[in-house]
């Protein structure tokens, strides 16, 4: 029918142009990377095969981090207050409670034998930038207290509730010392000041970034801040698949909060639209009866 | 006074006051349409039903919108989008309306052009068309300032920015648009007041004029044939209602434009829930900051063309630079299809594809157009910028040819 014919020549036409101007498009402003990798296999200083101990892990966090670190879970409140802390350290060390959950094992390990290289911030930290890092490296314990710390930092690590307060404190504990989240209420433990300070960029407010960026750009960009933004301050924080996953679901249930009901709501508009347009077929078939 | 008596039934109280049984009779019952039409003559209704969905969206917007730097951002994405009942579907459905609506309106102008329905008489349809294309744009152009996004600032900041390359005055003139030297407050508060009052008034009454301008040469039909709307619509009248060439605009044309209506809104609201992401440009969402400017920097889809026209020219010609090259191109493009009755040269009024040489420019100009929509987008480096080029002095060549190529099939089909 000859109606159809011309049907097919808009949805072509307009097809055509709106994959040029949208998928294709996005592909030339937004190449692929590499896909993420959860088992950060380039850093491997420690061996994670060896079974830690968590009674001598327990000793050497008590010895070693706790200056720095509050780990309520275990009991060690913050030494100093926020504000302090990030005069001290130029950001405020993050609370270890959940660290043994959040991190991947190889990661955390390779972390706490040298922080640098597994946050990919080498560029920043060179020898001749006389910058150093905050958090010294470890790489005088040996393999098998590394993997004691870590066997430590995951036996104190409280298990969170797989809902909306789960994904928080996920996002809490990776991001939010530096992060702030302003449409949850949420400001990043380090004061914005120290914060430029220390990183050189302020680090956004995070409220509609699943909208700007999309989940496609954040699971490679949390994963590794440097393959999409080379060059950039933000560390690599070396969440495990599981975490990340937690806190973009964090990210869309504060900055896309309606999705579900939209959702739902579209297939009920889109069942009565159809609806609607049956009676108007046949409506029109009766009237244009009488005169065809 | 004249002088009423007791009115039988309400209707009549009405009739005698407004006279309403004759005013449905002009405006509907024998307001005549021919009946050799297709779907595309539905075009004008959805247009006319968008924009009522677009001001009842917008209306709703409009309370909890705040036009300040400092507040518009967050009163669209917090406070509109999440906070406020429903108020994300008022967002969506205003976003995603407004480009639709201009994907309709290229459907209804380019219909209008393949069957000729700019010419022999209808001249007047198609200027307050045309004014509505340019009302629609600068509607579509404020609107999109409003959330205040980088894409709302820096769009708004490259467009101003067109200005000032015109000679003389252009300096002043871009501070004046704004009311800033760069894009701020002030330029946001403005741009609001045309987007929320004085356009949309323009729009209302370029629509009432569109439809008067209908009114005399009436609507064309699928072979533009030219016939005596009374005589035909005697037979109508008499029930001869399947040998007449016409149809009462109600219910006949009505019912066809309905259901053409009810198939257009599902795919409408499909985009609206499930596929919104061309319309709100996800860059959109981040915060506008005027230091920091995005590395991909692009107007609204259906500007996209123009935009190429005046980015085609990167390099100098003849002692012109090739922003002023561009500056003159684009002038030409926004201009040009106004006065596209006068370039037609032929007298002929049929579907472009009967036309012996008119359908080779036709659907020339349509593959020109989809290729600077789809390089206007594109980054223009290397190669882009060549074909940016190309397809730009095409656009030209098309519309300088346009009288030539019309007057020759004037010649050839003998004054038909
Ligand atoms: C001198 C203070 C200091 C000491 C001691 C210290 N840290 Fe840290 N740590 C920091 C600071 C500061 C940061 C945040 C650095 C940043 O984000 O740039 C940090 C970050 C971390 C992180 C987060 C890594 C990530 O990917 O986000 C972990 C895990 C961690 N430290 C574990 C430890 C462990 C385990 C010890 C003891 C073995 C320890 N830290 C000792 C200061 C310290
Ligand atoms: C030690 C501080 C720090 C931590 C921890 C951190 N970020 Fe960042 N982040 C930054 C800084 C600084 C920037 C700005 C980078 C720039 O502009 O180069 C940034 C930028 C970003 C961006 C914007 C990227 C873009 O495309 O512009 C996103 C998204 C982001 N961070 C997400 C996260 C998430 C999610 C986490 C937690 C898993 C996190 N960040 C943890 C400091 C941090
Ligand atoms: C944006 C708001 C517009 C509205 C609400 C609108 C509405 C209408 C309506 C209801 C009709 C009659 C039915 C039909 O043929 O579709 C019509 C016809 C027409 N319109 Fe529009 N229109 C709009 C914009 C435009 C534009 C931008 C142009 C192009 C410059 C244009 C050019 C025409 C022409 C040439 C006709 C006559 C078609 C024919 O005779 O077959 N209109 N319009």
């Amino acid at each position: 029918m000859k109606e159809f014919k011309i049907l097919a020549v808009i949805v072509a036409l307009v097809g055509i142009t709106y994959y040029g101007i949208e998928p294709y498009a996005h592909s030339v402003m937004h190449p692929e990377v590499a896909a993420a990798d959860f088992t950060f296999k380039d850093v491997k200083n420690v061996d994670t095969t060896l079974a830690g101990n968590v009674e001598n892990g327990k000793a050497l966090v008590e010895a070693n981090c706790i200056a720095c670190h509050a780990i309520e879970a275990a009991g060690h409140p913050a030494v100093m207050p926020n504000a302090d802390a990030a005069a001290s350290y130029g950001v405020v060390p993050p609370d270890l409670s959940s660290a043994g959950r959040i991190y991947d094992t190889n990661y955390l390990a390779n972390f706490i034998f040298d922080p640098v290289t597994a946050m990919h911030l080498e560029h920043k930290y060179t020898p001749d930038s006389g910058k150093q890092f905050p958090m010294p490296s470890y790489n005088w314990m040996t393999p098998q207290e590394i993997m004691d710390v870590v066997a430590y930092l995951k036996s104190v690590a409280p298990k969170v509730s797989e809902d909306k307060e789960g994904h928080k404190a996920t996002f809490e504990a990776a991001c939010g010392r530096c992060h702030n989240m302003k449409y949850a209420g949420i400001e990043a433990t380090t004061p914005t000041d120290n914060l430029k300070n220390y990183m050189g960029a302020t680090p956004p407010d995070l409220s509609q970034y699943i909208k700007s960026r999309g989940e496609h750009y954040l699971h490679s960009f949390i994963n590794d801040p440097q393959v999409l933004l080379h060059g950039t301050s933000m560390p690599r924080v070396g969440l495990s698949e599981k975490a990340q996953e937690e806190v973009i679901e964090y990210m869309e249930e504060v900055g896309d909060s309606k999705k579900a009901e939209r959702e739902s709501l579209g297939l009920y508009v889109m069942g009565y639209m159809v609806v609607f347009a049956l009676f108007a077929y046949l409506w029109k078939r009766k009237i244009w009866e009488e005169v065809h | 006074m004249a002088e009423f008596k007791k009115a039988n039934s309400v209707g009549e109280w009405f009739d005698q006051r407004l006279g309403v049984v004759n005013f449905s009779k002009v405006m509907m019952s024998e307001y005549w349409i021919p009946k050799e039409i297709n779907f595309l003559w539905a075009m004008g209704m959805i247009l006319a039903v968008m924009f009522k969905i677009l001001l009842i969206s917008g209306i709703f917007l409009l309370m909890y919108y705040k036009p300040d730097v400092n507040m518009a951002f967050d009163s669209v994405n917090y406070t509109i989008m999440q906070e406020v009942a429903y108020g994300w579907l008022f967002r969506h459905v205003h976003a995603v309306g407004a480009s639709v609506v201009f994907l309709i309106i290229y459907i209804h102008m380019f219909t209008g052009i393949y069957y000729g329905s700019y010419k022999k008489g209808r001249e007047m349809i198609w200027i307050s068309g045309m004014l509505l294309f340019m009302l629609f744009s600068a509607e579509g152009f404020s609107g999109y300032m409003l959330p205040w996004g980088q894409m709302s600032y820096w769009a708004a900041y490259v467009i101003t920015e067109i200005f000032g390359g015109i000679p003389l005055i252009g300096d002043e003139l871009v501070v004046w648009i704004r009311g800033n030297f760069y894009v701020a407050d002030a330029t946001l508060t403005r741009f609001f007041m045309l987007h929320v009052l004085l356009i949309p008034l323009a729009i209302l009454g370029a629509i009432v004029f569109h439809f008067y301008a209908l009114r005399f040469p009436h609507v064309n039909n699928e072979s533009g044939e030219f016939f005596d709307y009374e005589e035909e619509a005697e037979k109508f009248k008499a029930g001869n209602k399947k040998g007449s060439k016409v149809i009462p605009f109600w219910p006949v044309f009505l019912s066809k434009d309905v259901f053409v209506m009810g198939i257009f809104l599902i795919f409408f609201f499909y985009l609206v829930f499930f596929h919104y992401g061309f319309a709100m440009d996800p860059i959109n969402f981040d915060k506008a900051d005027g230091l920091k400017t995005p590395a991909h920097i692009y107007p609204e889809w259906y500007f996209l063309w123009s935009y190429e026209v005046l980015r085609g020219w990167f390099f100098e010609i003849a002692g012109i630079s090739g922003k002023d090259l561009g500056l003159m191109a684009f002038g030409f493009a926004n201009a040009i299809f106004l006065v596209l009755p006068w370039l037609d040269r032929s007298p002929m009024v049929k579907p472009a594809n009967q036309r012996p040489y008119f359908k080779y420019w036709f659907w020339l100009m349509i593959a020109d157009l989809m290729v600077l929509t789809e390089f206007g987008k594109l980054p223009p480096t290397g190669p882009n910028a060549w074909v940016g080029f190309g397809a730009s002095l095409t656009f030209l060549v098309l519309f300088i040819a346009l009288p030539f190529i019309t007057k020759a099939e004037a010649k050839k089909v003998g004054g038909k």
